[in-house]
């Protein structure tokens, strides 16, 4: 993975001196809480319900043993012993104290990581495929151009105040698996009839209380321009994005009502200008970083192990894991092994200390020394040799993070939610909770297959509720808590934005609501069919006559009591 | 004492900001229904109010972007001395005044008013001004310019920056370095990091 030279060194120590002294002048009464929110945001603190959130930047999801374990180490001495991985690959720290951040950002300088950027109306972390570099259908591995994209946008002055967050996602498989759709840009790398490597620019997507899948903005960008390109496009939503109104502000609202033509004429009239400056990427400096990124020393090892083969026959618990966890390796020997966070009953995302510790030590004794961590927050071993995949499941599974059940219903994408966030409708870590007791049945989620369930506490959508499959958000109504169901969403090269079923749940009727969505597909079903291609083929009607059958629609809507 | 910052030293400021008369109801352009997406949810400049703007008679002066376009004529031999800026806020479009001033490097200063801290689009009008329209002469930033923006606001191309009348301009010229050798190329130095040194692996 990258590492810092002095140059990325002492911009992050530039950072945490700068950050120290804006929040000295803040303690000091000499910046105001308003003057004050734009600085901390861009440095990732919010102030949340019960004390700031800090949230850590981890660069397109790679991290090191030494990084984990700091980040673990920072858990517990600065919080309660706990961070949450969240859906942009970064992880959170619930309970920080604002004096201490100065502290805790010196102290991940010395692991080369900072919370540059993680909030605040500017480009954010870039995100890409956890797979990246390993998978077997990637084109490009596109983690050298993130890296060179991560540099170019840190403190970018240009773009540090933009009308709102900015988010880009870069990827190279053939199945995309970092929702290149749903962010303001997603580049998919792919290479051209000349075999060179260019870009598919798609602009304008998002999620949030607008819901958008990105439109095409250039089929066809070579690679040196990346860039630039990205300039061009950034500056014209600088100066026409509305900033009147913060949820009108994000660049789909723009290329919305421009039109993708007309905002994509004056994209390229700003790019004429902007095309070929030094920003333009050298084969020299992506060399440099992509040095950085080259194949691990693997072994040469066969197909196949017998040991796995073996244990996979004799420990049905095992060959459980295997089939959910282990993912297609590039290089013939090796998985990728999917350390999964979500635990029946617990906070999705979250882990402890201590299970940072035993992922930090499982990485260097079984996976290079790396790790990584997806938008689907689980944290991913990407090398582990096939003959090593049992004692990584033992050891895993000692600490509670072998949870068969990726890709499964209880393998929830979930926000922090009104448990923590200031700004959530509802809370979502209880329902997540309750449906994952609902289906504590490994067979049975077996059974159910293949399927993405989402929850959001609010419309700005951080867990993605709207290309889940099954889509949940949490909405006020007269100041109690409502869930509004939605399916037929989905992530990848076919992304859709799901659809309501119809009003709104209390909490306690999720569990049930979830079922009888289930017990739809399940009787619907074809061989093969996972409940995305059931939902597409019969459409979400008999979802909807089953999940409201015995319930007359207005019996639904929340009751005030006026008598 | 002056809260003008110009080329890393606090100097008095000897230009006079002309303001646009206030008038009774703002008119503002409806967000999301014009085309080009120009002055969205902006206040707009009427004929009455550019007409009614005084100006004073001696004096380096500021005038209102929209107040030179419209009334260019009264000012020539004033331009001639040196005596005439331009100000505009950041809603503005520049390319009006180039379409009545084909160099503007006739005004000795080009002012960018902003009025909210969060408004980033001062550092795009400000790339725009040396890239585009090749602007040479003194930039300047005023409004709610606090020390926060300085290093972005030198890298987008300013060179002088009239610090809120609240804080204290000394101290904001710390933050003019508060990076030594930033990622990529900006106006400043057009040349990104690696263009800049040798890094290393």
């Amino acid at each position: 993975m990258y590492k810092y030279d002095e140059i990325d060194q002492q911009i992050v120590d530039e950072r945490v001196a700068q950050y120290r002294d804006q929040t000295q002048r803040y303690l000091a009464g000499q910046l105001s809480e308003d003057e004050f929110r734009p600085l901390r945001l861009q440095n990732g603190l919010y102030i949340q319900r019960h004390a700031p959130m800090l949230r850590i930047a981890v660069p397109y999801g790679m991290l090191s043993s030494k990084q984990l374990r700091k980040l673990g180490d920072i858990a517990k001495r600065y919080d309660r012993g706990y961070g949450h991985f969240s859906t942009r690959q970064n992880l959170q720290l619930n309970w920080p104290k604002l004096e201490d951040t100065p502290d805790i950002l010196a102290e991940l300088s010395t692991v080369q990581m900072h919370a540059i950027q993680t909030s605040g109306n500017c480009i954010r972390n870039i995100t890409t495929d956890q797979f990246a570099g390993i998978a077997p259908d990637e084109v490009i591995d596109p983690r050298a151009m993130a890296e060179v994209m991560r540099q170019w946008s840190t403190f970018h002055p240009e773009f540090a105040l933009l009308p709102r967050k900015f988010k880009i996602a870069v990827s190279g498989t053939q199945q995309d698996r970092a929702i290149v759709q749903a962010h303001d840009i997603g580049m998919e790398f792919y290479r051209d009839t000349e075999n060179k490597v260019a870009i598919k620019v798609w602009v304008g997507g998002g999620l949030g209380r607008t819901p958008i899948l990105g439109s095409v903005i250039r089929e066809h960008l070579e690679w040196q321009h990346a860039l630039t390109y990205c300039e061009a496009i950034i500056r014209v939503y600088n100066l026409h994005g509305r900033r009147d109104n913060m949820y009108k502000a994000r660049i789909k609202i723009l290329v919305k009502a421009l039109g993708i033509d007309e905002f994509r004429n004056q994209v390229e009239a700003e790019w004429l200008h902007l095309k070929d400056n030094p920003n333009t990427i050298t084969e020299a400096e992506l060399a440099r970083v992509a040095k950085h990124f080259e194949a691990m020393p693997y072994e040469s090892l066969p197909a196949h192990d017998a040991s796995f083969d073996a244990a996979i026959a004799s420990n049905p618990a095992f060959a459980a894991w295997a089939k959910r966890c282990l993912h297609a390796h590039k290089t013939p020997g090796y998985r990728a092994v999917t350390l999964s966070l979500k635990p029946h009953g617990k906070a999705p995302g979250d882990a402890t200390s201590e299970q940072m510790q035993v992922v930090a030590d499982l990485a260097e004794q079984y996976s290079f020394g790396e790790l990584r961590v997806s938008h689907e927050q689980n944290l991913i071993l990407a090398d582990v040799k096939l003959s090593d995949a049992y004692a990584v499941w033992e050891k895993a599974r000692a600490s509670g993070l072998a949870t068969p059940n990726i890709g499964l219903l209880t393998d929830i994408i979930c926000c922090p939610g009104g448990d923590f966030c200031s700004l959530a409708n509802a809370k979502s870590i209880p329902i997540a909770e309750a449906i994952q007791m609902q289906f504590d049945n490994l067979d049975y989620l077996h059974d159910i297959g293949d399927i993405e369930l989402n929850i959001s506490g609010c419309m700005n959508a951080c867990g993605h509720h709207h290309v889940g499959h099954i889509g949940i958000l949490g909405v006020d109504k007269d100041g109690s808590e409502w869930y509004q169901v939605t399916i037929g969403g989905k992530q990848g090269n076919d992304a859709s934005i799901g659809t309501v079923i119809g009003p709104s749940f209390a909490a306690d009727e999720m569990p049930g609501v979830i079922q009888r969505l289930i017990d739809v597909y399940i009787k619907e079903r074809t061989d093969e069919e996972r409940f995305i291609d059931t939902v597409r083929r019969i459409g979400i009607t008999p979802f909807k006559a089953h999940v409201y059958a015995d319930k007359a629609v207005k019996d639904n809507k929340p009751e005030v009591a006026h008598v | 004492m002056s809260n003008l910052i110009l080329n890393n030293q606090i100097v008095e400021d000897e230009w006079t900001v002309v303001q646009l008369p206030k008038v009774e109801q703002e008119v503002r352009m409806q967000a999301g229904k014009v085309v080009m997406f120009k002055l969205t949810g902006e206040n707009t400049v009427t004929a009455e109010q550019i007409t009614n703007t005084q100006v004073p008679a001696t004096g380096k002066v500021l005038i209102p972007l929209s107040v030179y376009v419209a009334r260019k004529n009264e000012f020539t031999s004033r331009l001639a001395n040196q005596e005439v800026g331009i100000w505009l806020a950041t809603h503005e479009v520049i390319d009006s005044l180039a379409a009545v001033e084909t160099d503007l490097n006739v005004f000795p200063l080009i002012a960018v008013y902003v009025e909210r801290f969060a408004d980033g689009r001062i550092f795009t009008i400000g790339n725009l001004l040396r890239t585009r329209f090749q602007f040479k002469n003194t930039m300047r930033a005023f409004g709610d310019v606090l020390r926060d923006q300085l290093f972005f606001l030198k890298r987008s191309g300013f060179n002088s920056y009239l610090i809120r009348a609240d804080r204290s301009a000394e101290e904001a010229l710390h933050s003019l370095k508060d990076f030594t050798q930033p990622y990529q190329g900006a106006v400043d130095n057009s040349q990104p990091v690696w263009r800049r040194v040798a890094r290393s692996l």
